[in-house]
């Protein structure tokens, strides 16, 4: 079993967790995710690896509670075991040759730049990171972003901590300054990634985006992960999840995204209900 | 003991459940022969010497030994020589494509039906699981580590026959279920997951260990499955990737991969109303595709609650490459079959979810190189099937993740791996593979069938290399 040895809430609504999994810690590098299933009827869900320690053998995890799956998950405590814990899976993100890159996260897509942002730390890479929220309550890991960047640029969408603006603004305005970034790694909500790529594509910078369908098994299976990736068809668990953001079709991948959103809603509901009956 | 033959030209009938019922559930179609209708039809095999059925097998069950213990009532008797051969009876006795195997060389079908003896087969299964509670034995061990990649009906039959061998086996699964294709793929009403477990229950009772979760290529490579001491490895990984036909709109909400379709129901229970995994509850499906796997998804779809329920296949119904038996109960059920028919793009609306579907009709023109009349397009003939979701079952393809993560390890064009003939090694030694992984997509009874040529192979090599 896969026990939870740590979990923090890092704001209201995105939680830490790190689990025991020495296996795939072993093997984890940024950029790669896992699936879990919290309990034995939950949904399959994937999540990208924020961080891991091999000699401890934990794998962490910071997820945003967005519907059922998410909320059984967040039930869990200190202690108790997830069903399901599999991974590492798809490609690890490239680092190799890197001078300085900007990594730009958005919510709770920090969770996964992060872990990139360190391993380009420790591989010598000089890291300027642009983080954005919706508003100060919201902010993660600041201190994490600072230990590992040369430049940290924090962004709220209305000013209430750090800059008020858009990530987009504050990587134009690095950009402007004369910085020449060998690559610019963008991950977070798919309308963030698109407008990045759309600046990087204006300023001619590689841009690599982390992306995260809705998918099943994780393995190339079910190919309801797939994206349109310069014209042609990509698995994001097997070719991905990382991909060029000057060739991924942004619009296709947000209309998938809202497959099941009605769905989604009543299971969050459904699953409300029945931690209000609990409580009772 | 002589038993009285029954000389009806024509098999004993399969009880099933009404169309018009069980298009509405999920319970087996099929509802199995009674006691006495096992040991009537065991009574139509002519018990002759040369045993054609059994050479056609893919596992070789000395089918009629087997028959003669029911037609004289020692059920478990029959049982036993079965087991000797096939570690998955109840399963093989309901989805094997018994007419194109065993029955297809039966004496009795010259002059009338062949013996029924996939019925048969399942008949002794099921009495053997409702009327012998008793675990099988733990075979003596032999002390030798052998690991195997995948628990469908390959890498299960592989790690059955092994560890009655003796050898401790391992077998690694990539979902958190074991059974491959026999729990994510084939439907509950023709293969109830309960079944599956049992047959699953009874390799652990022998001393088989199955690990979940376990995408090997990824949380572990063959090179450290030989360091944990392993002294063979059997690839059994199945042909897990979806095709896509390359159209326009293939991205939209409401096209589905079969696999994802079946994986959703069937693995993760979507048909149940507690199912916490989402699926579109479709008006009217279009499954693309003429096979087992086209069958199924149609059915499920009928099942789902869709009023309307297309196969679309290129080529003529007598070309449909799925078992007779299947493309019957479909057409019971109400599934539409518009063959000679091509989709060439899927139409969406404004939310980006499928609206329809653009084909044009086909005929068939000369016989291509597998012999198969091929398809041509009919000029001017496009029209639009209005639909709102749209099944891929054109086929599977190998899974890369092991190939690519295992030096020299050779597979072809296809994505397959290349192996030596009959047994399965590949170009690695210690190394062996079968089933669809080798193949690419093909039936279960084949798959079994090459895991127990690998497992006699790779009990041949770990002698002679301890000897």
């Amino acid at each position: 079993m896969y026990k939870i040895v740590r979990k923090k809430e890092l704001n209201p609504t995105v939680t830490l967790m790190e689990i025991e999994a020495p296996l795939i810690a072993k093997k984890a590098e940024p950029g790669q995710f896992i699936i879990f299933r919290a309990l034995e009827d939950s949904e399959r869900v994937p999540l990208t690896i924020a961080d891991f320690d091999r000699e401890k053998g934990t794998v962490t995890i910071i997820y945003q509670i967005v519907g059922g799956a998410t909320m059984e998950l967040n039930g869990l405590n200190e202690g108790d075991s997830l069903h399901d814990f599999v991974g590492p899976l798809g490609k690890p993100s490239e680092t190799e040759g890197l001078k300085k890159v900007a990594v730009v996260g958005g919510g709770v897509g920090c969770a996964i730049a992060y872990p990139i942002a360190k391993k380009l730390h420790n591989l010598g890479c000089e890291v300027h990171s642009i983080v954005g929220f919706r508003n100060k309550d919201l902010v993660i890991l600041e201190d994490e972003f600072n230990n590992v960047s040369d430049k940290l640029c924090m962004m709220t969408d209305d000013g209430s901590y750090g800059t008020k603006g858009l990530v987009t603004n504050a990587l134009e305005e690095l950009i402007k300054e004369g910085n020449q970034y060998d690559e610019v790694i963008a991950i977070g909500p798919v309308i963030m990634m698109k407008f990045v790529s759309l600046l990087t594509k204006k300023y001619n910078i590689k841009t690599i985006v982390s992306m995260n369908p809705i998918m099943i098994d994780g393995t190339g299976m079910c190919g309801g992960c797939r994206l349109t990736v310069g014209g042609k068809t990509k698995f994001a668990c097997v070719d991905g999840p990382d991909f060029d953001g000057h060739e991924v079709d942004f619009d296709e991948a947000m209309h998938r995204g809202t497959m099941y959103r009605d769905f989604e809603t009543h299971a969050r509901e459904a699953s409300c209900n029945l931690l209000n009956k609990e409580v009772k | 003991m002589a038993v009285q033959r029954n000389m009806d030209p024509k098999k004993c009938p399969m009880p099933v459940q009404d169309p018009m019922v069980r298009r509405n559930n999920f319970d087996e179609v099929a509802l199995g022969y009674t006691y006495e209708m096992a040991v009537n039809e065991a009574k139509r095999c002519l018990n002759c010497k040369n045993k054609p059925c059994r050479t056609a097998c893919p596992v070789q069950i000395d089918i009629p030994a087997f028959i003669e213990r029911v037609a004289n009532e020692d059920m478990e008797g029959a049982y036993q020589i079965i087991s000797q051969s096939s570690s998955l009876p109840a399963v093989c006795g309901r989805v094997c494509p018994q007419e194109k195997q065993c029955e297809s060389k039966c004496v009795r079908g010259i002059k009338g039906e062949s013996v029924g003896i996939g019925r048969l087969e399942r008949f002794v299964a099921d009495w053997h699981r409702e009327n012998c509670k008793e675990k099988p034995a733990m075979p003596e061990q032999n002390g030798h580590k052998v690991a195997i990649i995948g628990a469908g009906p390959s890498g299960l039959t592989a790690a059955g026959d092994l560890a009655k061998l003796g050898y401790k086996v391992t077998v690694y699964e990539a979902l958190h279920l074991a059974g491959g294709v026999l729990v994510y793929g084939i439907p509950e009403f023709r293969l109830p997951k309960i079944i599956v477990q049992k047959e699953i229950d009874n390799l652990k009772a022998i001393g088989v260990d199955i690990e979940t979760n376990m995408v090997i290529g990824k949380v572990l490579t063959i090179d450290e499955l030989f360091d944990m001491g392993n002294e063979a490895v059997y690839i059994g990984s199945g042909a897990g990737l979806p095709r896509f036909m390359n159209i326009p709109g293939e991205s939209l909400k409401g096209v589905y991969s079969a696999n994802e379709y079946l994986t959703r129901i069937n693995l993760m229970k979507a048909y149940l109303p507690t199912s916490k995994t989402p699926i579109k509850h479709s008006k009217k499906v279009a499954v693309v595709g003429g096979g087992n796997v086209a069958m199924d998804a149609a059915r499920s779809a009928k099942r789902m609650g869709a009023e309307e329920v297309y196969i679309v296949y290129r080529r003529g119904m007598e070309e449909l490459p799925a078992r007779k038996e299947e493309v019957e109960h479909a057409e019971e059920e109400g599934i539409i079959f518009r063959t000679l028919t091509n989709p060439v793009e899927v139409l969406g609306n404004e939310a980006g979810e499928v609206c329809g579907m653009k084909c044009v009709e086909m005929e068939l023109g000369e016989p291509d190189a597998s012999g198969r009349r091929s398809p041509v397009v009919k000029e001017n003939s496009e029209f639009v099937l209005d639909v709102d979701t749209m099944i891929m079952a054109i086929g599977t393809s190998p899974n890369p993740l092991i190939r690519s993560t295992t030096p020299g390890l050779e597979a072809n064009s296809r994505g397959c791996i290349v192996t030596d003939g009959e047994n399965g090694l590949t170009s690695r030694e210690g190394v062996y593979a079968g089933g669809d992984a080798v193949t690419g997509a093909a039936t279960v009874i084949l798959a079994m069938g090459a895991g127990k040529a690998a497992a006699k192979a790779i009990d041949e090599y770990i002698k002679s290399k301890n000897s």
